[in-house]
């Protein structure tokens, strides 16, 4: 059974990295007694693929990460066996049925990703940039540089703001997010800022990931579902 | 949700900032407000290291399952959080409340190593604690010292308030009663400390004065006031089921910790009898726990933490009676579930290859002997009963089973080594890439043999035989691997064989903090000043800031490393009753002098003192 798991990684748990978040749930779904598949070998590892990295001091809403069990449990027993383990910061939201197949992973399922980003205490830009978010948006590109260890090469990310607005206090976005075109939030903002003449100050941001979505139609003609609603509950 | 010590800013831009935030899996949470007691345990270096102490962890647990008291945790910051932490201010602070550790009863340090010696001034230094003991107030939190180093606490009693001598277990339930007893009836710190040292294992340095005779050799030693005991008694536990404090949620860390995995502790002490090892006379006498509770505490733990790898703990893990047992438990049991099973300190045979041929994939993993010393002669003089015959007989047998890797320890420097003892190293290395080729057949080879040899520079310990023995300077101790490093270059198989020494820098300095007095307690209060810490990692170890330090305190460290003492000094930790008896050691020193052998624990009782305890392998045949 393959199963696909929501959870939100929030508070200080947004000081644990990629990589240990991996090694946390790991850990998590032994603790929960989950009847997790191993590979093969002589160190055999768990049967368990993350979505999209996350970066260090960014909550999210939204992560997903899938696992093979090797017998099926029903969907609502697996969320609450994992919510009986967790601490304070890491909760998980929902557990589906997903279907076999590499090409299903989540991560080669990512096409993009909701964001909402606030400034921080006393790192918002003097300049009015509420009101001019419009007319950063309404520019046909932005062209951005962006550095390599190699090379240096220029984009155009205009096309990969799929959504900008206001939002309460801050501002809401959704990004492309697949391998080929992922786009940081960070990014964005500092862009923004720049364009309007503004020099962004260091960890002015507190971001947070609100969701992640695969893309049913075309590049053109975007259809967007959440990762999760690819899946089944199973009773 | 906890408010955290350090902002977003600060914690955004130093490394690994998950050291600092607590709130891991299986931390242990209270309301300060509904106990007695805040105990803030310190391991004085990076989380990572501190949070493969097992001994910590041991204490953390047993201490917060009294109600009265909250036990806390807390790390060295790293250099680059101590920076900011000194620009701005901040004092240091638990990880569970995140309070400043000024604010805590106790701050107890885990003394596991000298050379964090400069990390437990950074500790005192960051949380506002006058560095000397005799400068704090009735505000000050009680500085408790304990762990390995503690058996010789003497540089650093100007720091400490006191010192815990031995195994945690026993006597610290009696000091919190005493601490609470005393804060009812309004008594003071000094009131506190006279109580606390009249109970068994606990050292108040303050209330003892040390008198030093014109050679700089001590002369006296003695409490200051009545009742005040003259000897300080080692605490053990002796009743392994009873009163060993049973692990069963270790804290899981965000981050990876050095021992990332389960520590299962199936015995203390050792029966071999090394002359060179502090562990193995300090943890005397050899007690075994029960392989049925064994079984339970791997089950449970391995259930509480997640963690994907369990490691049997001890001296000597072949030394231990139901060794297979509690092995094939394990593989049997936890095999299925993928859980890796690492073995450490096991003398390579037949039964060992076995394991480890099911546990470890031997095409990667690589044989470990540690013969300590290269000719038989200098075995016998360290008592490290492997021979020759054992190491080319085991090697042989491993080659056979698959392996070509073999990793060997060895000690430079100990007491008598001659040339030929130091080129021994390199022949028994020969030997065993020559014992690979007779044993297995040409079209069975998968590449050369690959033979590591490692050595590092003794350095001798208190409560050992030899303790009285002398060190050399630096230089001589590079001459030595230079005679080793060409004596393998003239091998005939040298291209199997690599060979890498340790510094002798570091080694020197530990041979002084291991065996100092009082009086050292300047040098590391100037070391530490002029920025030494962390020296126990290379990157930040500077000798040049501890020879400022010898020269502006006008300390001879060759006083301390070079002598060799005579057996009727008075040594600065001889008023420790560790068990072992002065006379004991003494014998062996001879012994060793002599290249002559002594019986392991369970061929023959060597009369070492420690049967007065009434426990573990002392009492194991008339059972």
């Amino acid at each position: 059974m393959k199963v696909r798991i929501k959870f939100a990684k929030t508070g200080h748990m947004k000081f644990v990295g990629h990589l240990d978040t991996m090694r946390y749930f790991q850990k998590a779904v032994r603790r929960a007694g989950l009847p997790i598949a191993f590979s093969g070998g002589y160190s055999p590892h768990m049967i368990m693929s993350f979505a999209a990295p996350l970066g260090v001091g960014t909550t999210s809403l939204g992560e997903y990460f899938d696992m093979e069990l090797t017998e099926t449990v029903p969907t609502k027993e697996i969320e609450n066996r994992l919510n009986a383990v967790m601490v304070d910061g890491v909760s998980v939201c929902s557990a589906r049925q997903v279907e076999d197949g590499k090409a299903s992973t989540a991560m080669s399922l990512v096409a993009a990703a909701d964001y909402s980003v606030q400034f921080r205490e006393g790192k918002e830009p003097a300049a009015d940039w509420r009101s001019r978010l419009d007319a950063f948006l309404s520019q046909k590109e932005i062209i951005v540089t962006k550095k390599t260890k190699r090379s240096e090469k220029t984009v155009d990310i205009r096309p990969y703001i799929y959504e900008m607005h206001l939002d309460g206090e801050g501002v809401f976005m959704q990004l492309a997010s697949a391998s080929s075109n992922y786009t940081k939030p960070e990014l964005v903002m500092d862009t923004f800022l720049q364009w309007m003449g503004e020099e962004p100050l260091p960890f002015a941001y507190m971001i947070e990931r609100r969701e992640v979505y695969a893309n049913k139609g075309t590049e053109e003609d975007r259809r967007l579902v959440t990762l999760e609603a690819l899946g089944d509950e199973v009773e | 949700m906890r408010k955290l010590a350090l902002r977003d800013e600060i914690l955004l831009q130093i490394d690994k900032a998950a050291r600092y935030i607590g709130g891991e899996v299986n931390a242990i949470m209270k309301n300060k407000d509904d106990v007695d007691i805040r105990f803030a345990m310190a391991f004085p270096d990076v989380y990572e290291i501190g949070m493969s102490n097992l001994g910590m962890m041991i204490l953390y647990d047993m201490f917060n399952k009294r109600d009265d008291v909250w036990c806390e945790r807390l790390f060295s910051p790293w250099t680059d959080l101590d920076k900011i932490m000194r620009e701005e201010k901040i004092p240091l602070f638990t990880l569970e409340s995140q309070d400043p550790v000024k604010e805590f009863d106790f701050l107890g340090i885990t003394l596991g190593y000298e050379m964090c010696y400069t990390n437990v001034l950074q500790l005192l230094d960051l949380g506002g604690i006058p560095l000397r003991a005799v400068q704090r107030t009735e505000d000050d939190p009680l500085v408790i010292g304990g762990g390995a180093c503690a058996y010789n606490p003497e540089p650093l009693a100007e720091f400490f308030d006191l010192f815990y001598i031995g195994e945690g277990e026993t006597v610290y339930d009696a000091l919190f009663d005493a601490y609470k007893a005393n804060k009812k009836n309004g008594g003071s710190r000094q009131d506190f400390l006279l109580k606390a040292a009249q109970i068994p294992g606990i050292y108040v340095p303050s209330l003892y004065e040390v008198t030093y005779k014109e050679d700089g050799t001590i002369e006296s030693f003695c409490p200051k006031y009545e009742g005040v005991p003259q000897k300080v008694e080692k605490q053990l536990v002796i009743d392994m089921d009873k009163d060993y404090n049973k692990l069963e949620a270790p804290v899981v860390p965000h981050i990876k910790a050095t021992q990332d995995r389960v520590t299962l502790e199936i015995q203390r002490g050792c029966i071999r009898g090394c002359r060179f090892c502090q562990a193995g006379m300090i943890y005397r006498p050899t007690r075994e726990r029960d392989v049925e509770t064994l079984k339970e505490s791997a089950r449970i733990m391995l259930q509480n933490t997640g963690h994907e790898e369990i490691s049997l703990s001890s001296l000597s893990s072949s030394d231990y009676s139901d060794l297979k047992e509690i092995v094939n438990f394990l593989i049997d049991e936890f095999r299925e579930e993928a859980v890796n099973i690492s073995l450490p300190s096991l003398r390579i045979d037949a039964f060992a290859l076995d394991v480890m041929s099911k546990v470890q994939d031997v095409k990667k993993s690589s044989l470990t002997f540690a013969p300590e010393a290269g000719s038989q002669r200098l075995r016998n003089v360290i008592n490290k009963g492997l021979t020759e015959e054992d190491i080319l007989h085991g090697a042989g047998e491993a080659f056979k089973g698959g392996w070509n890797q073999v990793k060997l320890y060895f000690m430079l420097g100990l007491p008598t080594e001659t040339e030929d003892d130091m080129k021994g190293i390199a022949h028994l290395a020969q030997k065993i890439a020559e014992t690979y080729y007779e044993v297995v057949p040409k079209e069975q080879r998968k590449g050369k043999v690959q033979i590591n040899v490692s050595t590092s520079f003794f350095v001798p310990k208190p409560f050992t035989p030899f303790q009285w023995a002398p060190m050399f300077r630096e230089g001589d101790f590079i001459e030595k691997a230079k005679v080793v490093k060409n004596e393998i270059r003239s091998q005939l198989n040298q291209r199997s064989i690599r060979y890498n020494w340790h510094e002798p820098d570091v080694t020197v300095l530990e041979g002084f903090l291991a065996r100092g007095d009082r009086r050292c307690s300047e040098v590391i209060l100037r070391a530490y000043e002029k920025g030494a810490l962390y020296d126990a990692w290379s990157e930040s170890f500077d000798y040049d800031i501890w020879k400022e330090a010898f020269r502006e305190t006008g300390v001879d460290i060759e006083f301390y490393t070079l002598r060799e003492r005579s057996t009727d000094e008075i040594l600065p930790w001889d008023f420790i009753d560790a068990g072992v008896t002065k006379k004991f050691l003494i014998r062996e020193w001879e012994q060793a002098k002599a290249e002559t052998v002594t019986p392991n624990c369970r061929q023959k009782c060597s009369g070492c003192g420690v049967l007065k305890y009434k426990g573990g392998v002392c009492c194991e045949s008339k059972n």
